[in-house]
Parts: C-alpha cells; structure tokens; sequence
C-alpha cells in the first residue's frame, strides 16, 4: 500500500516535469527565454492586486463550468456542448435585461430573473443534447459540439440582427446595459463578489451532492454501470437526463454572469473556451470535486498570467492553454503507464 | 447565373472539399480498424500551421505537404499508444489532443501569420480540360485536389476490393475473429491510425498551400474542420463514396450560403457559414434514429405499409459503426 | 495428420483449466471430448489453435514438435477450428468471410474463390449463397461456412466446439456426415460436446474432462452410465426438503411463452408456493436462462400469464416486478450484478430506499459492517467490489438483498465459487426460504441443482420438462435428461416423475 502511494505519485510528478520540460522546449522553439517567460506568467498572474482580481475574475466562470461537467462525467456522459450551453445562457440573460431593461421594476428583481433566465437557457440547451443521445442515438459528443456551432451563430445573429447597436452592428457586441442592471462589483474593480459566492457555492453544492446524496451515489452507479444500476432499481436514462439539465443549468449560470457580471452585453464568442477547460480540469482532477476549486485557480491564473507573454513577447496568449493540454495530455498517460508498470510487477 | 459562372464556382467547391475530404477519407481508414481518432480538429489546424511555416521556411510546397503529413501521423501515434498500449480512453486522449494541437498551432504559428509565402500553383490537365463542361469543373485545378479525387477512390479500392482491406474491415468488425484468421490485430491497428493520421494531416496543407495560402491564425476559417470532418465520416457510414459525397455536400452548402449572401444581406456571413452544422445534426439524427426503442416501437404499431416504407427509408440511411470501434482487443 | 497433446496446462487466475493433458489424436479418426460446462475442454482446444498460449506443454504433429504461439502458427500447420460461438462477421457478404485470412494477391480474387467455395459446398452438399450476408445465416449455416472456410485454408487437424448447439436436426445429420467426410479423408477431427447423444452416436474415441483434468477415454460400445458418472462423478445424497409450512401461492405462470431469436420456450405452467427452490438445469442457452428472465420481468414474454403473489403483472416492467418483492440476481456479477468503483458501504446504500436526501454516512457504514460481518464477506466497508474475490462478490450480492421478498431469481448462483463458499450461500439461502421466499435458480451443476432444489426443470433446445420432484431424481437421470437423452420424442408423451422415478 505504501508503496504504492510512492509510485502513483512518482508518475504524477513525472507527468508534470515532462510537461513542464516538453512546454519549456516549445517556448525555446518559438525563441522566447523560458525561465523568463515563466517568471513573467507568474508576474502577471499575482504580480499586482489588479492581475489577482483578474485571474478571480476568470476563475469563477470555471468553476461553474468544472462543476457542471463533473455532474455529466459522474454519469458517464462527455458533455461537449458546454461552449453552446453557456451561450446559450449569456443570450437568455441578455433577453431577459433587454426585456425589462425600462420596465418599472427594481434592478436587484431585474438581475435575478435575468440569471434564472441564464440557467433556463443553458439547461435548455443541455436538454437538447441530452435528448439527441436518449431518444435519437447520436453520441452526445457530436449533438455537443453542432449545438456549439449553432449557439455561436445565433449569437452572431443576434449582435448583428435585431440586436444590433444602434446605427451599425459589430463584434463588439451589443448596446451595454444600463449601469443599475450590471452586477454590483468591488469598488474600483471589475470583480463581483456575487459571481465569486455563487461559483463557490455550487462547486461546494456539487462536491456535496457527489459525495454526500443519495442522488450523487445513484448518478455514479449509472456512469459507471448502467446495466447494475438498472438492476438495483435505478431509472438510468431519467439520470442522464437530469444529469445533463444540471450541468446545462451551471453553464448558463455562467454565461449569465458573463453577461450580467463582466460585459454587460452580448458579445460573440461570450463562452470564451470556459466550457473546454472545464473539461480539462475535470479530467487533470480525476473528477475529484475536492480538487476543483485550487487546480481550477491555477488554470485561472496560468490563462490570466500569459497574457503578459504576448505584451512583452508577442507570443500568442495560448501558451497557457498549450501548457494546460499537455499537462492533462501527460497525466492520462502517465496514469496508463502507472496502471502497465503495476500490473507487470 | 451564368453557366460558365455556376461551373467556376462548382470548380471551387470542389478545390474547397479537399481538406475535408483528407481528414474524412483519413478518418475513415481509422475507424475501419477499430480506433477513433478524435483529435481531428487540432491534427488538421496544426498541420496546416505546420506545412505552411515549413512551405515557407523552404520554400518548397512539398515539403510543406510531407511536413502536414508527417504532423498528421505522430499525433495519430500518440492516440495508438496511449489507446493500443496504454488502454486509456480514446475519447478523452482523443480530446486532450485535439485541444493540444490547435493551441499549439495558434502558439507557434506567430512567425508566419499573415505572411505571403509560397502555394500550390494550379495546374490544368491537357487535353481532359478542353472537355466541355467536366473540364472546367474537374480539370482546371491543382495537383492537390486531383489527388483528393485520387483518395477516394484509392480508399474505396482498398477498404472494399483487396484482401489487406478485407481484414482492416475485419478488424474493425471483430476482432478476435481476425485474430483467429492469424492477424496481428494491434500491429494493425497501430498502423492503420498512423496511415489514417498522415492521410487526415495533408487536410492541413491542402488548406494553407493551396484552399486558402497562408496562416491567419484564429481567423484562418479552419477551426471547427475536423470535427465536422468527424460527423461527416458517421455519415458516410465508413465508406469513401458516401462519405465523399458528404463532403462534397458540406462545401456546397457552405458555398451556397456565400452564394445566398448577396441575396439576403439581413442575414451576417458567419451565420450561413454554420448553416451545415444543424444539418449535420440531423443527418446524424437521421443515421441513429432507426437504433432508438421508442422508433420501434412507434414503427410497430403503425399501419403494415407506412411501417414497411418507413422502415426501409430507415435502414437506407443507417449507418453502422465497425462493431468494436473504441474497443480495445486483448487476446487473452 | 496425427496430433498428440502432451502434459498441457493452462490457469486463468485461480482457475485451473487444464491441468497435465495428454492426448493422443490418429489421422483419419474422430475424437470426441465431453465434460460439462466449464471442464476446459474449449481452453483445451483453444490452445492446439493457438488461439491461448498454454503455461506448459507441447503439442506434436506427426510426431513433430510445433510451436503455436498464435492463431496464424495454428493454420501454417493445418489446425483449423471451429469456435463454439461461430469467429465470422456477421455483416459481411458470405464470400467476404470465406475469403477472409486467406493468403494471396492483392486483389480479392473473388471470380476464383466463388468457384472454389462452390466446388467445396457441392462436396459437401450445403447449399449456401456466397452472395447473402452472414447475419441472414442460421447457426447451422455459419458453421457450414466455417468449416469450407478452414478445409479451402487447407486444415488437416479440424476442431468442433460445441457444434451441435443451436442447430436443427436435418443440420445436424449433414454436420455429422461432414465430418465423417473429412475423417475418412484421412483428416484429424476433434468434436467437443456435453451431448452424449451425439458423442456416442458419431466418435471412435472419447476423452472425458472435469474441472481441468482429464478423467478417463472410452471407446465404443459406449455404457451411458459410465460416462456421464465421468462427467458429473459420483452421485451424491440429496439434501433435506425444508418447506417454509404455510400454503401459500408465490407465483403462477399459466403457459408462459418466451422467445428470442434464437429459441422459443413455449407454454410453461407452473405454480410455486412459498419457500419452495426451483433448480433450472441444462446446457447453457439452453432457454433456462430466457425462462428466467421472463419471470422477473427482464424479457418480454409472447404469450401465457404470470402472477406474484395474486397480481398479474404480465408484460410489466423489471422495475414493478422489483416493487412487488423480486428480486434478480445475475451470473455475471461485475458485468451486471455489482458496480466497480464503488466501495461496499455505498452498494449498500444504493439498495435501501433512499431516505431523505443526503447519505447517512455512518449509518450506512454501520449497516455495511453488520451485513459483511452477518454474510461473512471478507473485506471492509471501505474495499471496493472489484477487489473482493468471486465468492465475496457473490456473498456481498446476497448481502445486498431487501429483507422483504417473495420471489429470488437467480443465475448460477455458486458458479466459480469454492466449496466453503457455496454451503455458506445456500445456508443463507435456505434460510430465507424459511421465512417464505420462493427462488428460481438455474446452474449448470448438476449436483448444486439436486441438493437445493425442491423441484427441477430440464431445459433441451427450448424444451421444458414438467416439474420434476428432486427427490425422485438421480445424477445420471438429470445427466442424461440434460444432454437430450430419454426426451419423449413423440409428442403427446411426457417426460413424468414416474419415469424418472425409476431410476431413484
Ligand atoms: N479467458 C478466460 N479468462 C478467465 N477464465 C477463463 C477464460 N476462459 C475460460 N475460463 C475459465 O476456465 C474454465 C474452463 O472453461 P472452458 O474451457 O470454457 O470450459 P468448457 O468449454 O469445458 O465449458 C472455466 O472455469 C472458465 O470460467
Ligand atoms: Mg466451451
């Protein structure tokens, strides 16, 4: 047992310092000193109070959409179309504030029918796929990713059509909301401690739900053995359905803030890659909802930090999502050779 | 339209497919033999990246293609070893991958945006262009898209008239019945995803040395290829014809929406260019749906010949996977 | 060609499938191999095909010494075989699949392989359309197909694995005459069975397996008696009948009819009365498997009633018959029984009815160390179920039922367990039988159904004996019964207790 836990960890380090060194190469490769390179992600991740917020600010959307996704791979499911869900939720959101943007109502009243509307959108969404693979057969995977380019269209749609700004439509989005409509954020900041307790309170929500309900365990017994769980008296494909509505439903939430917490407006590509490095987190936490919230901060902070790379080195700003592949790339590697190297011994 | 307008702008959809048509037919290879591919989307961008940065360095085209291909093939080697001999999860490797490789195309893909460098010069075949109608629609091309005509039916000839073919079909089928007909199931593997991988990888090249030359990085209008790429070979239900036919629909649809454009200008460009992913959608609704329970079952209580034509028009549209694609084979 | 198979042994695990074989096969002749389910014999033939690598042993060929290490090794020197579930491809044109392995050009060379395959049917007299797709085949055919397949292969060793399962009987005189085609061709074949019926009527030579070991040859004329007492063993007591004492109806079935596509069970009546064991025996897929399900509602029945505890609740769904106290437990217990991954503590609480909506952790802790301990699981509440041994799994499965049922289904219930393990589990058992829960079980193990049952089905093809009383029965009866002997073959007569009564 002991042994054990030192080989696991010897390949998870492994895992990590060959992805550290392949990243190292590439940087070298693309003719930028490492070390520095390293050293000015850091600095623009914590450098600065104004680059800490940055990277919180980033962070909350992920964790809403970590959490979602952990729901769907405790079932079993891949859900791809989280990009579309998110969306989706951003564009709900926005119809609803441009709704009652001049009706008589109270802002605070305002803002949480827009959030409710946020979650309907992404949970709507997430149904739609979730029925494609129930009742129609088409891997989740697919309907995910065409649901994805679809929600994208139809934002584009909306921003240029007949939501467009007055005069001329562009990708800057559409005519920001009313200031009393935005979410209330930190004085002199664009942070909002609101998105900040509501993130938090669902990946609390989810770890719970997960470790501590009889619906988690249920959920689990489906993605892992549907056919047991079908035994046991389990109703498998209502979970999945259910299971995809909630993860929708956190992505919209998501795609609501977005909106409603950063851009007060309606932007094309609002989903910003948030629902792919959901993915990636969850995969690189092996679904371990207890590790969500820290290694979803260091993903944060890596995306929010390489943006100084492009200032001081016009190197593109994906570096950080180069560095976050190969680490999970690396990981599930390094869990096959873990798994080779236990058996031969 | 003027005819003569209407056939060059057939020619181009036809240029336009052959990206597609690499990573379908590619894929297709791969599938065959058991192994999914889902790293599609980031192989095609980073090869493009790739063949042009070295097209470029060089300056010779077809070290540009060879460099897409061999691109093509060492992604295609990580997801055999990790699902081959690792047993680790296609889709999760696949996926990993696919979001790798496209940042890595964004990231290292800096030197070369938006520069000019070399492309492939088109080149009309004698004699068969001065062919009316067909000559300007096939034969007024490149060498790259004569070669994508090539593929199809390179891959069509070996999946369904050689014996090799016949056991790639075969291990994709049922394996341990290859297995017992002396096939060396996982060498085979391994080698038709490589093959598979280089085939998808000069969809990269085909696009920027030849579709559209250049790198423009996110604004290349290249991501989002290979998933389509993806659906498009469940489609073609893992045969080269269909799946070409697949392809050549989804550059029309994406031609014809240009085409709309002009006509109705209420309507923003990057709305119709999505046009064919509803569809896709659907096509793939329309090629499962004859699995789903509640369809027999509704099937079953229908009047005898509305169920017969139903069920027919069904089984026309379906499409079947190889049965152990995504599953790993052991022999003991 | 001669083939000898000398000291073979193979283990999976724990389980000793061969255990130092030796076998010596002349050209020109067939050898029958018979055991019941599970004896090694496949294991056996899996490995003079290469398809398993055996742990020690030699093969020889005229004397030779080969090396199989693979299926390939296997037809370089002539050994085909026939696999019990058909190796084919099921959407394949039939040509596609008998060209399939062949060495050759490039191209297929279809126009010369239909000749051949056309010329070797004709030889055969099968009539097969190289055309049609394989998945139109009836098993029969297929096995038809295989064996043009491996004699155009050139094999000159010819393994049956189980043949004669699933095909009619017209199919099965033309298998036979195949195959004594190929013996006087001066071929080696080797025909594997649980049928004596068939290993009698068709073998020069026969080689009994139990539990790996090989326990004896005969040569004809054969004694029934003798064979199936190398089978099974010798025959053992019966246990003692414990009816639970009220006289109560559990469950009703008035001809039931189940069917899938390969067999149809037909108009089964039956009732049972709480605290009585059903043993269904026979062969697997056999229909016994299929009868099961149906009572649980796992499979959709054709035709006939089934009532539980009063209710009808024919062609209702597994989760109402649940709801009405049945309650399924199936053979393969990682597959379908138990969820990997999850520890004991959290089965345990999957199968209570959720109460409230969060997990009582340590209540539910508690109640998983008090059913480990009550069920003598070894293993903690924290272990996960694939890391438990067979017999532990099963004892956690039983662990795991609801206190309250009528009825229990269940699939080889003490399959792949050891001794100790399977009296603790029919202690278990027979002690809720006492408290008035019927069961159903079917097993291959003739002794397992003996001992437990009140009463016995026999299930053949599809054919369903009366209820047999157990005590009226005997191993050899139960033998012979199981492998198609002393079936009535006209149809109004009946296989009864009296018959089988004689024997006792
Ligand atoms: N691939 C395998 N892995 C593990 N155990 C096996 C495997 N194949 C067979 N066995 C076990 O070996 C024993 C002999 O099986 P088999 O040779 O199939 O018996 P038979 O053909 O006589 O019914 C059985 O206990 C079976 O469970
Ligand atoms: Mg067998």
């Amino acid at each position: 047992m002991k042994k054990n836990t030192w080989v696991n960890l010897g390949f998870q380090v492994g895992a990590l310092v060959l992805a550290l060194l392949i990243t190292t190469l590439i940087l070298v490769a693309a003719g930028a000193p490492p070390l520095k390179a390293y050293l000015s992600i850091l600095s623009g991740a914590f450098g600065s109070t104004r680059n800490v917020v940055a990277v919180l600010i980033t962070w909350s959307p992920l964790l809403l959409t970590t959490a979602g996704v952990l729901i769907t791979f405790a079932a079993g499911l891949w859900n791809i179309g989280m990009e579309g869900q998110m969306t989706l939720g951003a564009i709900f959101a926005t119809g609803m504030l441009r709704l009652f943007e001049h009706a008589a109502l109270p802002p605070a009243l305002i803002i949480i029918l827009g959030i409710l509307a946020g979650i309907l959108g992404g949970a709507i969404w997430a149904a739609l796929a979730g029925a494609l693979k129930t009742f129609g057969g088409v891997n989740e995977i697919f309907g995910g990713l065409g649901l994805n380019f679809v929600a994208t269209a139809l934002t584009i749609y909306l921003v240029f059509g007949p939501w467009k700004r007055p005069g001329v439509g562009s990708m800057s989005g559409t005519q920001p909301f009313d200031q009393a409509l935005w979410l209330p954020t930190l004085p002199g900041t664009e942070l909002s401690i609101w998105s900040l307790v509501i993130s938090v309170l669902v990946i609390a929500l989810v770890y719970l739900l997960l470790r501590g309900t009889h619906f988690g365990l249920r959920l689990k017994a489906v993605g892992k053995n549907s056919k047991a769980a079908f035994l046991m008296g389990v109703p498998t494909w209502q979970y999945s359905m259910f299971a995809f509505l909630l993860c929708g439903a956190f992505a919209g939430l998501a795609g609501g803030i977005q909106v409603m917490g950063i851009y007060h407006r309606l932007l094309p590509n609002i989903s910003n890659g948030y629902g792919f490095l959901g993915l990636l987190v969850a995969m690189l936490i092996n679904y371990q909802a207890l590790w969500a919230a820290p290694i979803a901060f260091l993903f944060a902070a890596l995306n929010t930090g390489s943006v100084q790379l492009q200032i001081i080195y016009k190197l593109d700003s994906s570096f950080a999502g180069v560095l976050q592949d190969l680490l999970v790339l690396l990981v599930l590697l390094g869990e096959g050779a873990r798994q080779r190297f236990i058996k031969k011994n | 339209m003027e005819l003569n307008t209407l056939l060059v702008g057939l020619a181009g959809v036809l240029a336009a497919a052959a990206p597609v048509l690499f990573a379908v037919i590619g894929e297709t290879i791969t599938e065959r033999a058991g192994i999914i591919n889902l790293s599609l989307n980031g192989t095609v961008l980073l090869a493009a990246m790739g063949g042009f940065t070295i097209a470029y360095k060089t300056g010779s085209v077809p070290l540009g293609f060879l460099a897409g291909m061999l691109i093509g093939a060492i992604v295609a080697l990580v997801i055999a070893f990790s699902s081959i001999t690792l047993k680790q999860s296609q889709v999760a490797v696949g996926f990993v991958l696919a979001l790798a490789c496209r940042d890595l195309a964004y990231f290292l893909g800096v030197p070369v945006l938006n520069q000019s460098g070399p492309r492939l010069p088109g080149w009309s075949i004698p004699v068969l262009k001065d062919i009316p109608v067909i000559g300007t629609l096939f034969f007024k091309q490149d060498l790259i898209t004569y070669l994508s005509y090539l593929i199809i039916f390179l891959a069509w000839l070996w999946i369904f008239h050689t014996r090799p073919g016949l056991m790639l079909r075969g291990i994709g089928e049922r394996p341990a019945a290859a297995f017992v007909r002396g096939a060396n199931v996982n060498r085979m593997r391994y080698i038709y995803t490589i093959i598979g991988g280089a085939i998808a990888g000069l969809a990269g090249p085909a696009y920027s040395l030849s579709v559209k030359a250049g790198w423009m990085g996110t604004q290349s209008g290249l991501d989002g290829i290979g998933w389509i790429a993806l659906s498009i070979t469940i489609f073609g239900g893992w045969n080269p014809l269909r799946a070409a036919f697949g392809a050549y629909l989804f550059a029309f649809l994406q031609w014809l929406g240009l085409v709309l454009q002009s006509k109705l200008p209420g309507i923003p460009t990057q709305v119709l260019q999505v046009a064919p992913f509803p569809l896709m959608i659907l096509t793939l609704l329309l090629v499962n749906i004859s699995d789903a329970e509640w369809v027999s079952r509704m099937l079953a209580a229908m009047p005898e010949r509305t169920r017969r034509a139903l069920m027919k028009l069904l089984r026309a549209l379906r499409a079947s996977p190889p049965a152990s694609l995504g599953v790993p084979f052991e022999s003991e | 060609m001669n083939v000898e198979l000398k000291d073979i042994y193979k283990t999976f695990g724990a389980v000793r499938a061969n255990v130092a074989i030796n076998l010596t096969i002349p050209a020109g002749t067939i050898q029958g191999i018979l055991g019941e389910n599970g004896a090694g014999k496949s294991t056996l033939m899996k490995i003079l095909s290469g398809f398993f690598r055996a742990d020690k042993g030699q093969i020889l060929l005229e004397g030779q010494p080969v090396i199989i290490q693979s299926p390939a090794d296997a037809i370089k020197h002539g050994i085909g075989m026939l696999h019990q579930d058909p190796l084919d491809f099921p959407p394949m044109r039939v040509i596609d699949d008998f060209i399939l392995g062949r060495k050759g050009n490039l191209p297929m060379g279809q126009a010369e392989a239909v000749q051949d395959f056309k010329k070797l049917a004709e030889q055969f007299s099968f009539s097969l359309d190289p055309e049609t797709y394989v998945d139109s085949l009836t098993v029969g055919e297929r096995q038809q197909l295989e064996i043009l397949r491996l004699i155009w292969l050139g094999a000159r060793v010819l393994i049956f694995d189980e043949p004669t399962t699933g095909i009619s009987a017209a199919q099965k005189e033309k298998l036979f005459a195949a195959l004594r085609l190929l013996a006087s061709q001066g071929k080696a074949v080797l025909f594997v069975s649980h049928k004596l019926e068939d290993v009698e009527g068709l073998c020069s030579s026969v080689a009994v397996l139990r539990q790996g070991v090989l326990v004896g040859e005969a040569k004809p004329p054969y004694v029934t008696k003798q064979l199936v007492e190398m089978m099974f063993g010798k025959a053992i007591s019966v246990g003692a009948r414990n009816p639970c004492g009220v006289e109560k109806e559990i469950v009703s079935l008035s001809k039931l009819s189940v069917e899938d596509y390969r067999l149809k069970v037909r108009d089964v009546s039956l009732t049972v009365h709480c605290g009585e064991v059903i043993g269904l025996a026979g062969m697997e897929g056999s229909g016994q498997g299929l009868f099961l399900r149906a009572v649980g509602g796992m499979t959709r029945t054709v035709g006939g009633k089934i009532l539980i505890d009063g209710r009808d609740l024919t062609g209702r769904s597994y989760q109402t018959f649940k709801a009405h106290d049945v309650a399924f437990l199936p053979a393969a217990r990682l597959e379908e029984g138990l969820v990997p991954g999850l520890n004991l503590t959290e089965h345990f609480i999957l199968a209570e009815e959720p109460k409230g909506f969060f997990i009582n952790w340590e209540k539910g802790r508690l109640l998983a160390q008090r059913r480990i301990s009550e069920f003598n699981v070894r293993g903690t509440p924290a272990n996960t179920v694939e890391s438990l041994s067979g017999g532990n799994q099963q004892r956690a499965l039983l662990a795991l039922l609801r206190e309250q049922l009528d009825l229990l289904l269940l699939e080889h219930p003490t399959r792949g367990l050891d001794i100790e393990s399977t009296i603790y589990i029919w202690s278990k058992l027979k002690l809720r039988c006492k408290q008035g829960m019927s069961i159903f079980f079917v097993s291959s193990d003739l002794e397992e159904i003996l001992q437990y049952s009140d009463r016995v089905m026999v299930f053949f093809s599809g054919k369903v004996t009366p209820p047999i009383e157990a005590a009226t029965l005997t191993t050899e009866k139960l033998g012979e019964l199981i492998g198609g002997k002393g079936w009535p073959t006209k149809p109004g007569e009946q296989v009864s207790e009296s018959t089988s009564g004689k024997g006792a």
